[in-house]
C-alpha cells in the first residue's frame, strides 16, 4: 500500500475559490509533486466558520454535515488554509459531540484533514521543494494554523529549500493581523489598528514579498499595504513553494488592461 | 461599578485616539510578554505545572460546596468569621457592619478586584468611612478618580507626568516646588504619605489570591508589601474574596503559585506571598484582633454546570490581557467594567448580563493567544463563542446581520446555487473595478474598505477553472 498514491481531495476554501484560484493550482501542484492523486470535489463550498464564529451553531452543523458528505471516501482532505483545516480538525468533532452517529463521521473527516504545508512535510515527509525565487520574503504565522494545528516550522523548512530565496523573520510574526473573519468588518477600527501594526513589522523586515498560509490574512495585509501605498508583493506561501511566480501576485492581476478603452470593447466577448 | 460596556465601540474609538494611553499600551509588548516567555522557558516543568493547576481547580469546582464549608469551619475554629454574600449589596453591607462595629473612620485597602466589582470605596465614603488604597497603582487611580485598566497593573494607562500631577494636587501640604520627575521620587512620596495612613487605619481590607480549605488561610501576593501592612496593622482584617478562590490544601496553593507570578509579571515569585490564618493569637507580637472573610458569589455559582464553569479556574494573572491584540489596541477602560481583555470578555457577561456586555465576546479575532498563555488552560475563545451562541439564540444581534448570515448559510449548503452566485459575484466585482485589480470602495463592505483596498477576483472561480482545466487535459488525451 505504501507506494500507492494517496487519493487527496483538495478543499480550496471559499476565499481561494472566489478570489485567488492561483493558490488552488499551486496547492494541487505541490500535492502532485508530493506523490498524491489530486481531486477537487465540485460540491465544495465553505467550511462554515462565519456561521460558527457568529454563534449560529445550527447552520454550522448543517454546513458541516454537507462538508463531511462532500469529502467522504478520500484518503486525505487538504486545504491551503490553517483556519479552514482547523475548523474541520478541531471543531467539527466538537459540533457533533451530542450526536454519536455524526460524531464518528466528523471525527473520521477530522483525522483525514490537513493544512497544506504541514501535510507536505509531516504526512508526505518532504523536507524540500524544487523551486527558485531570487528575492527576499518574510512569513506571517496565521493564528489558527499556528495555535490550533502547530504549523510553524514546516513552512520555514520548505521555504529555506527554495533556491535563491532569502527569508527574513517577521517581528511578532505570531501576532494576529486583525483579519479574524467577520471580526474585521464588525470591529473595523480595531482590526485596522492591528493590521497597521502588522504592516509596520512587515516593512521593518525590508523583504520584497510577504507570505502566509491563509488567504484571509493575506487579503487583509495586502489591502492595508496597498491603501498605504507600500510596494510589497503579497502571495500565498504555496505559490512560492510550487514555483508559480509567473502569475502576478495578489491584487496585481490586470486582466484586460491591454484592451483599449475606446472604441468600447463591448462587442468583443472575452473569456 | 457602573458599566459602559454597551458603548464599547465608542470607548475603543476614544482609546485609540488617546496618545498617552497608546504609548503606555506599547510598553506591555516589551515588558510583560518578554518576561513571561523567559520565565516559562527557564522552568522545564512549566507546562506540566499548568496541567496540575488546571486539575486542582477542576477538582475544587466539582466539590465547591464541600471545600467552602470546610474553609469556613477552619476559619471559625481559628476564631474568625465568614460572611456568605450572595450579591454585591450583601458584601457591601457585611463590610459596613464590621466597620461600624469597631467605629472605623479610615480603612486601608490592598488591591482587590472584588472591591471594584462591588464598588466598596464609594459605598464606604457615602457612609462616612474613608477608604485609602495602598497599592501604588490603585492609589494613583484613586486620586485620579478612575477605575483600574488592568487587573494586575491598575494604573498601566497612566504615565509618570500624570502621576506627578495627581500627587501635587492631593499632597498640598508638601513643598510645591519639589521635584517629581523620576519614578523613585514619586515612589518615595507615596511611601511617605502612606505610612501614617497605615498606622491610623481602623480596618484593613485585602483581597485574596487563594483561600485554603485545610487551614482556613487567605493568601495574597504583592510586590510592594502594602498588603502585609494593610492586614497586620489595623485592629480588623477583612478579606474580600469571591468563592472560586478556594483550593483544598497548602500544597495546591503552592502549585498554582508557581505558575501565577511567572504568567503575570514573569517573576518566579512575587516579592511578598503572605498567608493569613485568623486573628492575632495570645503569644503573637502583632496582627489584627478580628479576622473576617467576606465571601462573594455575585453570579458565580450560576456558572457552575454551564459551559462557562471553566472560567472559574481563572487566577487573575492578567496574561490573557497582556497577550491580547485587542486589549493592546484599546486598553482596559474600553471594556466598560471591572474586568477587561479575554477574561473580561467571558466573565463580564456572566456577571452583568450578555445584553449589557454583548460587545465584549464579539470583539475578538479568535487569534487564540490568550488560551495559549493562560496558566489555567482556560479555553477563552471557545467560551467567547458560547456567548455569541447565546446571543444568536436570544436574537440579541441586529436583524440585518442575522438575516445575512442565514441567507449565506442557505447558499453554502446548496453548491449549485453557491456556484452561480459566486460566479455572479466575480462578474460584479470585476465590472465595478473597470478592469482594475482592486477596489477602494465597496458599498457592501464599508468596514473593510474604510481602511483597506479590496481585491478583485483573479478570474472565474477555482472550481470552474479546475473543471475547465480537467476537461482540457481529457480532450488533449483523447485527441
Amino acid at each position: 500500500m505504501a507506494d500507492e498514491k494517496p487519493n487527496v481531495a483538495l478543499f480550496a476554501t471559499c476565499l481561494v475559490d472566489l478570489f485567488r484560484p492561483t493558490v488552488g493550482f499551486a496547492a494541487a501542484r505541490l500535492l502532485e509533486d508530493a506523490g498524491c492523486e489530486v481531486s477537487v470535489p465540485h460540491v465544495q463550498t465553505c467550511c462554515g466558520q462565519p456561521a460558527y464564529n457568529n454563534g449560529d451553531r445550527k447552520d454550522t452543523r448543517r454546513i458541516a454535515a454537507k462538508v463531511i458528505k462532500a469529502f467522504a471516501g478520500y484518503d486525505y482532505v487538504v486545504a491551503p488554509s490553517g483556519s479552514c483545516a482547523a475548523m474541520i480538525r478541531r471543531h467539527y468533532p466538537e459540533l457533533f459531540k451530542d450526536d454519536p452517529k455524526r460524531a464518528e463521521a466528523a471525527q473520521d473527516l477530522a483525522d483525514r484533514t490537513y493544512e497544506l504545508v504541514s501535510f507536505i512535510t509531516d504526512v508526505r515527509g518532504r523536507r524540500a521543494v524544487v523551486a527558485r525565487h531570487d528575492g527576499s520574503c518574510t512569513y506571517h504565522d496565521s493564528c489558527s494554523g499556528l495555535r490550533e494545528l502547530g504549523v510553524r516550522e514546516q513552512p520555514r523548512t520548505l521555504l529555506r529549500s527554495v533556491f535563491g530565496l532569502d527569508l527574513h523573520e517577521l517581528p511578532d510574526s505570531d501576532v494576529c493581523c486583525g483579519f479574524g473573519g467577520t471580526f474585521c468588518v464588525k470591529y473595523p477600527e480595531i482590526s485596522n489598528r492591528m493590521v497597521e501594526e502588522k504592516v509596520k513589522n512587515v516593512q521593518e523586515t525590508g523583504a520584497e514579498m510577504l507570505l502566509a498560509g491563509d488567504l484571509g490574512c493575506l487579503m487583509n495585509i495586502w489591502g492595508k499595504l496597498r491603501r498605504d501605498g507600500v510596494d510589497i508583493q503579497v502571495r500565498h506561501v504555496a505559490e512560492v513553494l510550487a514555483g508559480m511566480l509567473d502569475r502576478p501576485p495578489i491584487g496585481e492581476i490586470k486582466p484586460k488592461r491591454d484592451v483599449p478603452s475606446w472604441p468600447p470593447a463591448s462587442a468583443s466577448v472575452q473569456d | 461599578m457602573q458599566s459602559t460596556a454597551r458603548r464599547f465601540k465608542q470607548n475603543a474609538h476614544e482609546a485609540m485616539a488617546d496618545a498617552p494611553l497608546q504609548k503606555a499600551l506599547g510598553n506591555i509588548k516589551h515588558g510583560f510578554i518578554q518576561k513571561r516567555r523567559k520565565a516559562a522557558a527557564r522552568l522545564p516543568e512549566f507546562e506540566a505545572l499548568r496541567d496540575q493547576a488546571r486539575e486542582i481547580k477542576n477538582h475544587t469546582l466539582a466539590h465547591l460546596d464541600f471545600y467552602l464549608e470546610r474553609f469556613e469551619q477552619k476559619v471559625v475554629d481559628n476564631g474568625g468569621t465568614v460572611h456568605w454574600c450572595r450579591t454585591a449589596e450583601d458584601a457591601r453591607r457585611a463590610i459596613l457592619s464590621v466597620c461600624r462595629l469597631v467605629g472605623a473612620k479610615t480603612v486601608t485597602k490592598g488591591k482587590t478586584m472584588i472591591g471594584e466589582e462591588i464598588g466598596i470605596n464609594d459605598f464606604l465614603a457615602e457612609h462616612g468611612i474613608t477608604p485609602v488604597e495602598t497599592d501604588l497603582g490603585e492609589y494613583i487611580i484613586q486620586l485620579r478618580n478612575e477605575t483600574p485598566s488592568h487587573i494586575i497593573a491598575p494604573a498601566i494607562h497612566v504615565n509618570k507626568e500624570q502621576v506627578a500631577e495627581a500627587f501635587r494636587k492631593e499632597h498640598t501640604h508638601l513643598e510645591p516646588g519639589r521635584l517629581l520627575d523620576d519614578p523613585p521620587q514619586l515612589l518615595a512620596e507615596a511611601r511617605q504619605e502612606m505610612r501614617d495612613k497605615f498606622l491610623a487605619a481602623d480596618v484593613g481590607i485585602t483581597g485574596a489570591n487563594f483561600l485554603i480549605a485545610e487551614t482556613g488561610s487567605s493568601v495574597i501576593v504583592t510586590n510592594e508589601g502594602n498588603g502585609d501592612l494593610t492586614q497586620t496593622l489595623p485592629r480588623v482584617h477583612i478579606v474580600l474574596a469571591s468563592l472560586e478562590k478556594v483550593v483544598p490544601t497548602l500544597e495546591d496553593a503552592s502549585t498554582i503559585l508557581r505558575v501565577l507570578a511567572r504568567s503575570a509579571t514573569g517573576q518566579e515569585f512575587s516579592v511578598y506571598t503572605t498567608f493569613s490564618t485568623g486573628a492575632r493569637r495570645a503569644d503573637d507580637l502583632d496582627g489584627p484582633e478580628q479576622y473576617h472573610v467576606v465571601l462573594l458569589d455575585n453570579g458565580r455559582s450560576d456558572m457552575i454546570g454551564t459551559e462557562f464553569q471553566e472560567m472559574l479556574r481563572c487566577i487573575r494573572c492578567g496574561a490573557c490581557l497582556n497577550h491580547c491584540p485587542v486589549y493592546g489596541a484599546v486598553g482596559g477602560h474600553a471594556y466598560g467594567w471591572v474586568y477587561s481583555g479575554p477574561m473580561g470578555a467571558v466573565l463580564t457577561p456572566s456577571l452583568i448580563g450578555i445584553g449589557e456586555a454583548g460587545h465584549l465576546p464579539n470583539a475578538s479575532s479568535f487569534c487564540g493567544r490568550c488560551e495559549e498563555v493562560c496558566p489555567m488552560r482556560i479555553p477563552l475563545p471557545k467560551m467567547m463563542r458560547h456567548w455569541r451562541e447565546r446571543e444568536f439564540e436570544r436574537q440579541i444581534r441586529p436583524t440585518v446581520a442575522r438575516t445575512g448570515l442565514r441567507l449565506w448559510a442557505f447558499m453554502v449548503r446548496r453548491p449549485w446555487l453557491y456556484r452561480r452566485l459566486t460566479g455572479f459575484a466575480v462578474h460584479m466585482l470585476a465590472s465595478w473595478a473597470h478592469g482594475g485589480a482592486r477596489l477602494q470602495r465597496l458599498p457592501m463592505a464599508k468596514g473593510w474598505t474604510a481602511y483597506r483596498e479590496f481585491p478583485v477576483p483573479e478570474g472565474s472561480t477555482f472550481v470552474d477553472q479546475w473543471r475547465a482545466h480537467q476537461r482540457q487535459i481529457l480532450e488533449e488525451e483523447l485527441a
